[in-house]
C-alpha cells in the first residue's frame, strides 16, 4: 500500500508546472476582471465562482483548495459574503501567504465604506451581513477605490512589477473615469425610477444611479419568496407602482415572473457580474450592458 | 520623475495597507461559539435487542431510543489562537441511562499556513480516514451512521493524537495524511505501544468536471494494536459477561463522492452521490470477561461492508435521500460457542438496510427530517420511522466538501 502511494505522489509531483506569474485567486468574477486590468501580463487570475452561481452558497471543493494552495494573492469581497466557504478553503489550502492579515489577503470591503450597516443583528432577520452589504462592485466609484488599493497591493507583493502596475493602473484609471462620465450621462433618465429586487444585491448600483428600491421578493434576506409575501407586495405596488423588477442571472426568475403576472411590471435580468451574459466580458461591458438593460425597461 | 512619484505613492500606500492588515487581525479575537440542538422521535416495529451479527458493537453504535428523546447536542468553540495556530473544542452533552454526561468530542489545535502545503493537527479529533468519518452528526444526510461505520467504528473513529497532512503542489487536488493516535477510544482500546496504539494513512484526490460536477476520491488505511476492546454500547450495566477483544486490527477503505448542480450553483437544485467500502482484518483472542471459568477463543475475523447514498435537493429547502447498506463477516476461532456469545458468528446472515429520508431546511441553520428504514441488520427485520430536528445557534462555521 505504502509503495503504491509513494509512486503515485512522486509521479504527480513531477508533472507540476513551474510558475513564473503572480497567481491570483479571486472569489468572484468582478475581481478577476479588475485584477486583470491592473496586473496585465504579470498576473494569472482565477475566479472561484461564475456569474451563474450564488456567491453565498459555494462549497470549499477540492478544485478550489488546489487552486488556492498555489495563490500569491487572494481577493474577495469580504463582509461575510464568503463566510460560508472561504474560512474552510483557507484552512484546507495550507497557504500562509493568503491568510487574513497577510499581504496576500485582500478584502475589497475593507477599502470602501459599506451601505446598509445594520444596527442590531439577529438570525430571525434572515441572512444579514453584520458589516454591511457586501455586494459593492456595482458602484463604479467604489471600484475605483478598490482599484487604487489593489494596485498598491500588487506592488507590495511583486515589487519587480512596479513599473508595469503603475502603467496599468494609470491606463485603467483614465479609461474608467472617462467611462463613468459616459455612464452618468446616459443614466440620467433613470434617476428617480423605482424597482423591485429579488435579493438585496443592488444597493450600490441603485445608490449610484439615484434609483429607489421599493420592494424585495425575498421576505427576509436568504429566504425564498412566499405566496403571502407576494400578495403583500402586489397590494403595495398597486398603490405605488414600480418601473421594473430586477434579478441576476443566477437567481431563479420564477418568483419575479409571478409578481410580473400579478402586477404587469416588466422583468429585467441584469448580468450582475462579469460573465452574466454573453456580451459582458469585463467591467466596462458590465456597466454598459447593465445600463442598456435598465434603460430599455423604461422606454 | 517616474521613480519619485512611485516611491512617494508606494510609501503612502504601504502605510494604508499596513493599517488594513492590523484591522483584520483584531476581528479574530472572539471565539466562534455554536450550540447544536438535536431531538428525535423513533418508532421501531421490532422490539428485540439490536444486533449486528459478525460485528462487536461498541462506541456510539446503537439503534437509538424509542419514542421522544434528545439526540446529539453539542457545544463547539473555535478561534484563531495566534498567527500560526487555531483551536477547536466540541463537547457533546447527552443523557446515558438517565445521567447527563459531557463528553469531549474534539479538543485540538491546528496550524494555519505552516508552509509547503503542510498542516499539523494535535489533540482529540475525528480521524480523516474515509469520507464521512470526520463529519459531525449534525451535518449527516441521514439521522444515523451507515451500517459499516456503526459496525467497524462505533459510528466514527476519534482519538487523541497527531495528524500531519500535505497538500501536494499539483494542479489538481491531492492530499496525503498520516495520523498517530493513542489507541484508547473505540474501536481501539488499551493505548497499546506505549500510548501510540493506532495509526492511519490516507490519500484524497479531487477535482471538477466542467462547471457542473465536482468529485473527491479517498483511499484510507487504519491499523491498531488493541488491548481489551469491549463490546456493547457504553450503556450496559446488566450484562455480566463482556466480550473483550485483544489483538491487531487492520482497516482499508475507499470512498467516493460526486456532486452535480446546474452551473455549479447549488442554491436551487443539486445532487450528491457517495459510496464507501471498508474491509477489516482482526487477529487475536476474545474473552468473555466476567465468566468463570474464563471463556475464551482465538479470533481471526474478516469483515467488510459498503454503503451508497444519493441525496437530491429538488427545490430550495427540500431534499430527498436514499441509502443502501450491506455488510459481510467471516469470523473464525478455536471456540465457536464463545464466538457466538460474543456476537461474532453470522449464521450466513448478511446485514443490510435501506433508508429513505426527506428533509426541510428553512435556512442553513435549521433542519427537520423524516426518515424511514427497512433494517435487516439481524434476523428480525425492523421498520424504523424517525422524525428529527437538528439546529444550530450561534456562529456556525462552514462545512467541508
Amino acid at each position: 500500500m505504502i509503495k503504491i502511494l509513494t509512486a503515485i505522489v512522486a509521479g504527480l509531483t513531477l508533472t507540476t508546472s513551474v510558475i513564473a506569474d503572480v497567481r491570483v485567486f479571486t472569489c468572484e468574477p468582478e475581481w478577476k476582471s479588475l485584477v486583470q486590468e491592473l496586473g496585465g501580463d504579470r498576473i494569472k487570475a482565477f475566479s472561484a465562482t461564475n456569474a451563474y452561481q450564488d456567491p453565498h452558497r459555494i462549497e470549499a471543493r477540492p478544485s478550489l483548495i488546489a487552486k488556492l494552495r498555489h495563490a500569491d494573492l487572494l481577493i474577495c469581497s469580504g463582509a461575510d459574503l464568503e463566510a460560508g466557504w472561504l474560512p474552510v478553503l483557507l484552512q484546507q489550502a495550507a497557504n500562509a501567504k493568503v491568510l487574513p492579515g497577510k499581504a496576500g489577503y485582500f478584502e475589497a470591503s475593507q477599502v470602501v465604506t459599506l451601505l446598509e450597516k445594520p444596527e442590531k443583528v439577529d438570525r430571525s432577520m434572515g441572512d444579514v451581513h453584520t458589516a454591511g452589504n457586501p455586494h459593492l462592485h456595482l458602484d463604479p466609484h467604489r471600484i475605483s477605490q478598490v482599484a487604487k488599493a489593489l494596485s498598491a497591493r500588487l506592488v507590495e507583493i511583486d515589487p519587480e512589477g512596479t513599473a508595469i502596475y503603475y502603467q496599468q493602473y494609470k491606463d485603467f484609471h483614465q479609461r474608467w473615469h472617462q467611462a463613468i462620465q459616459r455612464w452618468q450621462q446616459r443614466a440620467k433618465p433613470l434617476k428617480g425610477k423605482r424597482v423591485v429586487v429579488y435579493h438585496r444585491n443592488w444597493p450600490y448600483l441603485l445608490d449610484w444611479l439615484g434609483v429607489q428600491r421599493v420592494g424585495t421578493l425575498e421576505p427576509k434576506p436568504g429566504l425564498p419568496t412566499t405566496a403571502g409575501h407576494l400578495t403583500k407586495l402586489k397590494q403595495q405596488l398597486l398603490d405605488q407602482p414600480a418601473d421594473m423588477i430586477i434579478h441576476t442571472a443566477y437567481q431563479n426568475p420564477r418568483a419575479a415572473k409571478r409578481l410580473s403576472t400579478l402586477t404587469g411590471i416588466h422583468i429585467v435580468e441584469l448580468p450582475y457580474t462579469v460573465g452574466g451574459s454573453d456580451e459582458v466580458f469585463d467591467l466596462f461591458s458590465l456597466f454598459d450592458i447593465t445600463l442598456k438593460q435598465l434603460l430599455s425597461a423604461i422606454k | 520623475m517616474y521613480s519619485s512619484k512611485i516611491l512617494f505613492g508606494l510609501a503612502g500606500l504601504c502605510m494604508v495597507t499596513t493599517n488594513l492588515h492590523a484591522e483584520i487581525r483584531t476581528i479574530n479575537f472572539n471565539p466562534a461559539i455554536s450550540f447544536i440542538l438535536d431531538g428525535r422521535f423513533n418508532r421501531y416495529s421490532n422490539k428485540t435487542d439490536y444486533q449486528l451479527p459478525g460485528f462487536m458493537l461498541g462506541g456510539e453504535a446503537s439503534r437509538g431510543e424509542q419514542g421522544l428523546h434528545l439526540g446529539h447536542n453539542e457545544l463547539s468553540m473555535s478561534a484563531n489562537i495566534d498567527d500560526l495556530f487555531y483551536g477547536k473544542l466540541t463537547a457533546a452533552i447527552a443523557d446515558h441511562e438517565a445521567e447527563t454526561q459531557v463528553e469531549l468530542e474534539e479538543a485540538f489545535i491546528g496550524t494555519r499556513g505552516l508552509g509547503y502545503g503542510l498542516s499539523v493537527k494535535a489533540g482529540r479529533f475525528f480521524s480523516d480516514i474515509g469520507y464521512l468519518n470526520n463529519q459531525h452528526a449534525h451535518v449527516w444526510d441521514f439521522t444515523d451512521a451507515p451500517l459499516i461505520y456503526r459496525g467497524l467504528f462505533g459510528n466514527q473513529i476519534k482519538d487523541d493524537g497527531l495528524q500531519i497532512t500535505w497538500l501536494a503542489p499539483t494542479e489538481f487536488y491531492l492530499k496525503v495524511g498520516v495520523e498517530v493516535m493513542r489507541g484508547s477510544l473505540y474501536p481501539a482500546a488499551g493505548a497499546s505501544r506505549d500510548g501510540q496504539g493506532a495509526r492511519s494513512l490516507f490519500l484524497k484526490f479531487g477535482g471538477d468536471v466542467g462547471t457542473n460536477h465536482a468529485w473527491q476520491l479517498g483511499l484510507s488505511h487504519w491499523n491498531a494494536d488493541i488491548a481489551g476492546r469491549q463490546a456493547g454500547s457504553h450503556a450496559h450495566d446488566a450484562v455480566t459477561e463482556i466480550p473483550t477483544f485483544t489483538g491487531s486490527s487492520d482497516v482499508n477503505g475507499i470512498d467516493i463522492v460526486w456532486k452535480w448542480s446546474p452551473h455549479g450553483n447549488s442554491s436551487e437544485r443539486y445532487l450528491k452521490i457517495q459510496a464507501e467500502y471498508f474491509t477489516r482484518d482482526e487477529t487475536g483472542n476474545v474473552n468473555m470477561v466476567g465468566s468463570s471459568p474464563l471463556e475464551t477463543t482465538t479470533y481471526s475475523g474478516e469483515q467488510s461492508g459498503w454503503y451508497t447514498q444519493a441525496v437530491y435537493q429538488f427545490i430550495p429547502r427540500w431534499r430527498i435521500g436514499f441509502r443502501y447498506d450491506r455488510l459481510q463477516a467471516a469470523n473464525n476461532g478455536s471456540d465457536t460457542d464463545v464466538l457466538t456469545e460474543a456476537g461474532l458468528t453470522t449464521n450466513g446472515h448478511s446485514p443490510s438496510r435501506s433508508t429513505l429520508m426527506l428533509d426541510y431546511s428553512r435556512s442553513e441553520f435549521s433542519r427537520i427530517r423524516l426518515q424511514y428504514a427497512q433494517d435487516d441488520s439481524y434476523q428480525d427485520a425492523d421498520n424504523i420511522f424517525t422524525v428529527q430536528y437538528t439546529m444550530a445557534l450561534g456562529a456556525h462555521g462552514a462545512h467541508k466538501f
